[in-house]
């Protein structure tokens, strides 16, 4: 902290004045724009290179300099890295095990949720911080016993290994009670409990609605989570059940390195996401925002 | 035990006997009910998250392959590690690639974050942009950039080239490989990082921006003595956050070499979780693999507690 923050103001400023000041000075210039522009630019080439790559013949892009425009063989690439990994089977279990994650994972978070944000019990701050607690283990650490307890289960390779231990996320849990508390009055909990209805009655009658914006938000980012999730599906399942990831990863070490046809896996493997994202970004970005650690 | 819990004589208490049932049934309920809310999550975490990591250390002092019983070794396997070359190869490799990518990325997030403050046309565009290789999965993003880095094809090369720098053998290079790396980590995580910083931005009373205008401060003078203490606690959030990461970090460095773990010829770029499922998934020891898993962890939390240390005491400089 510096002396001038600390020192009172001497005179009262009119206010007006000075608002009009603020404003002004937090509003980009050129400098701001320009700088945005080049590093938005650097975040997106990788995707455009992605297209490039894969619309055209592998020649091509081994050509110096290398084309900057797609081409016409996006299709046939498509098909080539299908048939080389399982790439449509791999895009139907990362389908099925995203969705079954981010249901559940919504479901049990906002239960959860609610009760760390609205209900009175014993032992609720330090079971909490439990919950919190459990966001910094990181998750290689119990690999290898998670690993053999799959396998005596009967699991590894199937995709339950992968759904099992991420039913349900602290993250969540963090994000629904920061929601509830936020978006939901209180005055309208003891209007239902006046009323007589169980506390189940009225998490399926009142909650979920209010919560419903906040749920959305969390299933986008668990579904986001759950189809990019790489470490533990790579260990667990193997080549002829994958989900998308571990698809890309055999995809990336087989013994053809076509650039292309890795490539136009990539996108095919990219593309649910990118889709949801350019129509829901606002709301993601305005998700992570809102679920970010503050102050 | 009714006996204990019966109340004084004489003193009033709500009726027991008489009272509804459906009453009693709607105190159990409210006293049980949040209870049953949070169980499925402990539950869960129970047999997915903490058994396996209590059972890591017991793992680690055994030899341990799949599908064979456990052999008690003790201590065997951490003094196996210890005196392992590659074990220190990788801790070190862990170390600079992680201070390469997460320096800057940090960072060029916090500049980011300030520029994504101002009142823009636009900003939804820039915001959702940044945040876009965050989408991206590990094996997406590595997979272009292990083409954007190739040696006789790649774009940075033919972009070196331009400027008349010779072409550079990325990954078979020891910094160039790490470089190469960290780019992929820094591209994926500084948007996201930038957004953490924003609601740390947003959370900073205006007033300390008003009262350090009326003081005539200039930006520079507002950002370095509003803004940097107002996140003090988000960026030491992001720090801890990344340095975790740091230490985990698997995915990039597999795709990069082309799905293989030796992290290189020379191991180049083997790191800890490299290492690990060497151990474990490559060569078949799973108690060896356990044992790099705890001393990673422990090597974590000396990490993070020097870390937060360290932004401390800058932060009260």
């Amino acid at each position: 902290m510096t002396a001038t923050l600390e020192r009172p103001p001497v005179t009262p400023v009119p206010p007006p004045a000075s608002r009009k000041r603020l404003r002004r000075n937090d509003t980009a210039g050129p400098l701001a724009y320009v700088l945005l522009g080049i590093t938005a630019l650097v975040f997106l080439v990788p995707f455009y290179y992605m297209i490039v790559a894969a619309s055209r013949p592998m020649a091509e892009m081994n050509r110096t300099p290398p084309p900057l425009t797609p081409g016409p063989d996006l299709w046939s690439n498509v098909v080539k890295a299908i048939d080389s990994q399982d790439i449509g089977l791999a895009l139907v279990n990362s389908t099925i095990v995203s969705g079954v994650i981010t249901v559940s994972t919504v479901l049990l978070c906002t239960l959860a949720g609610f009760a760390f944000a609205k209900l009175r019990f014993r032992g609720r701050a330090a079971l909490f911080g439990v919950a919190l607690g459990t966001m910094m283990i990181p998750p290689s650490l119990g690999v290898v016993p998670l690993y053999a307890l799959m396998a005596n289960l009967g699991l590894a390779g199937e995709l339950s290994s992968v759904i099992l231990p991420s039913l349900v996320a602290a993250f969540g849990v963090f994000f629904m009670r920061q929601y509830l508390i936020q978006t939901l009055p209180d005055e309208l909990l003891d209007a239902a409990k006046v009323d007589g209805a169980t506390s189940l009655r009225t998490f399926w009658s009142i909650v979920l609605p209010v919560a419903r914006p906040g749920m959305a938000v969390l299933a986008m980012l668990t579904f986001m989570t759950a189809w990019n999730d790489f470490f533990w599906p790579v260990i667990t399942l193997n080549s002829s059940n994958p989900t998308v990831q571990v698809a890309l990863n055999n995809l990336g070490s087989g013994y053809v390195p076509d650039t292309s046809v890795i490539m136009a896996g990539t996108l095919v493997g990219t593309l649910p996401v990118i889709v949801v994202f350019l129509l829901l970004g606002r709301q993601i970005v305005g998700g992570i925002i809102a679920g970010a650690v503050k102050g | 035990m009714p006996t204990t819990l019966r109340p004084a004589p004489g003193v009033r208490t709500p009726p027991r006997a008489g009272t509804p049932w459906r009453t009693r049934l709607f105190q159990v309920e409210e006293r049980t009910a949040p209870y049953a809310y949070i169980a499925p999550f402990f539950l869960l975490f129970a047999a997915f998250g903490l058994f396996p990591l209590v059972y890591t250390a017991w793992i680690s002092l055994h030899s341990y392959k799949l599908g064979s019983d456990m052999e008690w070794l003790g201590l065997d396997n951490y003094t196996w590690l210890l005196s392992n070359p590659e074990f220190y190869n990788a801790l070190w490799k862990t170390v600079t690639i992680g201070v390469l990518s997460t320096v800057p990325q940090l960072a060029i997030a916090l500049g980011l974050a300030h520029l994504l403050n101002y009142r823009m046309r636009g900003r939804t565009f820039f915001r959702v942009s940044m945040i876009m290789p965050y989408a991206t999965s590990v094996a997406a993003a590595a997979l272009v950039f292990a083409q954007l880095f190739g040696r006789d094809a790649g774009a940075v090369n033919w972009l070196l080239g331009i400027v008349g720098v010779d072409a550079v053998d990325w990954r078979n290079g020891d910094w160039t490989a790490q470089v190469a790396i960290s780019v992929i980590v820094i591209w994926r995580w500084t948007g996201y990082n930038a957004l953490i910083y924003l609601a740390g931005m947003q959370s900073i009373s205006q007033d300390l921006y008003e009262a350090a205008a009326l003081d005539g401060a200039s930006r520079w003078q507002q950002f370095r003595h509003v803004t940097l203490p107002g996140l003090r606690p988000t960026i030491l959030f992001t720090i801890v956050v990344s340095t975790i990461g740091a230490s985990q970090l698997f995915g990039e460095p597999l795709i990069f070499g082309g799905g293989k773990p030796d992290g290189g010829a020379l191991g180049q770029y083997q790191t800890l979780g490299l290492f690990m499922y060497q151990q474990g998934w490559t060569y078949g020891s799973l108690g060896r693999a356990a044992t790099v898993a705890w001393v990673t962890f422990l090597l974590i939390i000396v990490l993070v507690l020097v870390n937060t240390r360290l932004a401390k005491r800058r932060a009260s400089k």
